[in-house]
């Protein structure tokens, strides 16, 4: 009921409750706000109050930039980068953390971005797939991607591309059996795994800096 | 996502209190496992306490073997000198589980708290006596492959998903709990539970109660190691059966040993009678073999994982003799 939340946030004390709690102390109120235009006006704005209490600030860097927001609590890190920073490069596959196409660096350690809240990643600095390159330069694990084929339709690149160089960075990248274990939770629907295998072994004895 | 409150805490103290306050909330580390049955609608805690604050991320060695703080993530448990060198046993159990990118996030009280895989606990269209008691249990005239053949019961035949407990309850670990009235500790090999008749309970962790940490007795388990993981695809997958085995041998003697499996039971199931009977034996696949046969004793399947009956005592074997060298 939106017009309960209206009357109940004039009183200060439910900035600092709950949302739960506040629903439920708010239902006593509930008979007074039925007829009160005033309050039937207010509550066109109730959705916006609503998302303002379940909101949480959060400080994070991704990319180098540092952001200062409101997120609610069940936005994870995936959404959070897709919908509020519209970086959209990293993948929503399974959703669950079993493709890795969501795969990002938190404090230079790969993650699955989908099994991550964005409010736990607080003061952390995220790297995605538009991280990586240096202006129009690409990274040197974009440029083997493309120069052995180590994809097909792509969906799933960005995902491996962050996990490959993470996967040398460890140094799990030593051999192709090596290559494979540790690249294992990113899932190539297209089957381009040895032509990823390749790019990651060659970037690996490439000598490049990361 | 049901949406839930959000609290980050940053000593143990606050967490046990604000959990006190909130019995229907739930601590949050890695959320690897949570997040996921929480897309779900599997479980929906009305408040989430974050404790990844919490100064529980130490390994240490001590005087009498090694401590590992529960916010420790599992690659560094892994990848950890200490560990790799002294308990070769745990960072092999490690590396078979999950993907590298979740043992970036899994924390090693996460680990041990995680629920099963059972694909009827996770489908909410499903009967679970875990998820829903006395709704039934789905999976035991169901589609049972990945199930138990030990310890089951007629509500629940679901088997625990870890590798990592699996080692830890191979080498004799310890669980180090803080809660409301303090602080306590617990074998590995009693932390978890059978399911009997009340299956939503998966451990013996008391409600308001937080692992802090685990430690393993020190011990001479460093080269005859193996831990054998038998899975659906070479790498990231549960195990269908696993194996650890750890052997301390003078000259072709077993002078000690210890044998635990996953993925057949509720809990890592420790083979105790075969390690008895391998005990002052000499190291041969016959000799294995009988021990194979002792550790199946009173193994029941359900269909679908027949299978199991075959390959355990299969895996146990290849385990000891691998680990044997």
């Amino acid at each position: 009921m939106s017009k309960e939340k209206i009357i109940h946030c004039k009183n200060d004390s439910c900035l600092h409750e709950g949302r739960r709690d506040f629903l439920k102390k708010s239902s006593a109120l509930a008979a007074l706000a039925v007829a009160s235009p005033a309050i039937l006006k207010a509550a066109e704005d109730d959705e916006k109050i609503a998302a303002w209490f379940e909101k949480i600030p959060l400080q994070i860097e991704v990319n180098g930039i540092a952001h200062n927001l409101n997120v609610e609590p069940r936005v994870t890190l995936l959404d959070f980068l897709r919908e509020y920073l519209h970086l959209t490069g990293t993948k929503k596959g399974c959703d669950h953390g079993q493709c890795g196409a969501c795969t990002v660096h938190a404090d230079g350690k790969r993650i699955n971005s989908c099994l991550s809240l964005a409010v736990m990643n607080e003061g952390k600095k995220i790297t995605t797939i538009e991280g990586i390159a240096k202006g129009d330069k690409l990274h040197p694990m974009q440029e083997a991607f493309i120069r052995h084929d180590g994809f097909q339709c792509g969906y799933c690149t960005p995902g491996q591309i962050m996990s490959a160089i993470a996967c040398i960075k460890e140094g799990h990248a030593n051999n192709e059996d090596e290559v494979r274990e540790f690249m294992s939770g990113n899932i190539c629907r297209c089957g381009a795994y040895p032509n990823i295998a390749d790019a990651i072994i060659e970037v690996k004895n490439g000598g490049y800096e990361l | 996502m049901i949406n839930f409150e959000y609290t980050r805490v940053s000593s143990v103290k606050a967490a046990i209190d604000v959990l006190a306050k909130n019995p229907t909330g739930s601590f949050i580390a890695g959320g690897t496992n949570l997040i996921d049955l929480m897309k779900r609608g599997v479980t929906a805690p009305s408040r989430l306490i974050d404790i990844n604050n919490l100064p529980l991320k130490q390994i240490e060695e001590t005087k009498t073997g090694l401590s590992i703080g529960a916010l420790v993530i599992n690659s560094d448990v892994e990848e950890n000198d200490i560990v790799q060198k002294k308990y070769p046993l745990l960072a092999m159990a490690l590396k078979a589980g999950a993907s590298a990118q979740l043992r970036n996030m899994a924390t090693v009280g996460g680990n041990i708290m995680q629920r099963t895989r059972c694909t009827y606990f996770h489908d909410t269209a499903m009967p679970c006596n875990k998820r829903e008691p006395g709704s039934g249990c789905g999976a035991l005239q169901g589609y049972n492959r990945m199930h138990a053949i030990f310890g089951a019961s007629d509500k629940c035949i679901a088997v625990h998903p870890s590798d990592m407990c699996i080692a830890l309850a191979a080498l004799d670990a310890t669980v180090h709990i803080s809660g409301p009235k303090g602080e306590r500790k617990i074998l590995f090999t009693n932390f978890h539970r059978l399911p009997g008749d009340t299956p939503g309970k998966d451990n013996t962790l008391l409600k308001g109660e937080i692992i802090a940490g685990v430690t393993i007795p020190e011990n001479n388990f460093i080269k005859n190691i193996y831990y054998l993981k038998i899975r659906d695809r070479a790498s990231y997958a549960f195990a269908l059966v696993s194996v650890a085995a750890a052997l301390e041998l003078s000259g072709e003697t077993v002078k000690n040993v210890r044998l635990a499996m996953g993925g057949v039971a509720h809990k890592p199931w420790r083979l105790t009678e075969a390690e008895k009977f391998l005990t002052g034996k000499r190291v041969s696949k016959e000799t294995f073999i009988q021990a194979a046969e002792i550790a199946m004793k009173g193994a029941k399947a359900y269909g679908h994982n027949n299978f199991k009956l075959k390959m355990a005592p299969a895996a146990i074997v290849e385990a000891l003799m691998k680990a044997a060298g």
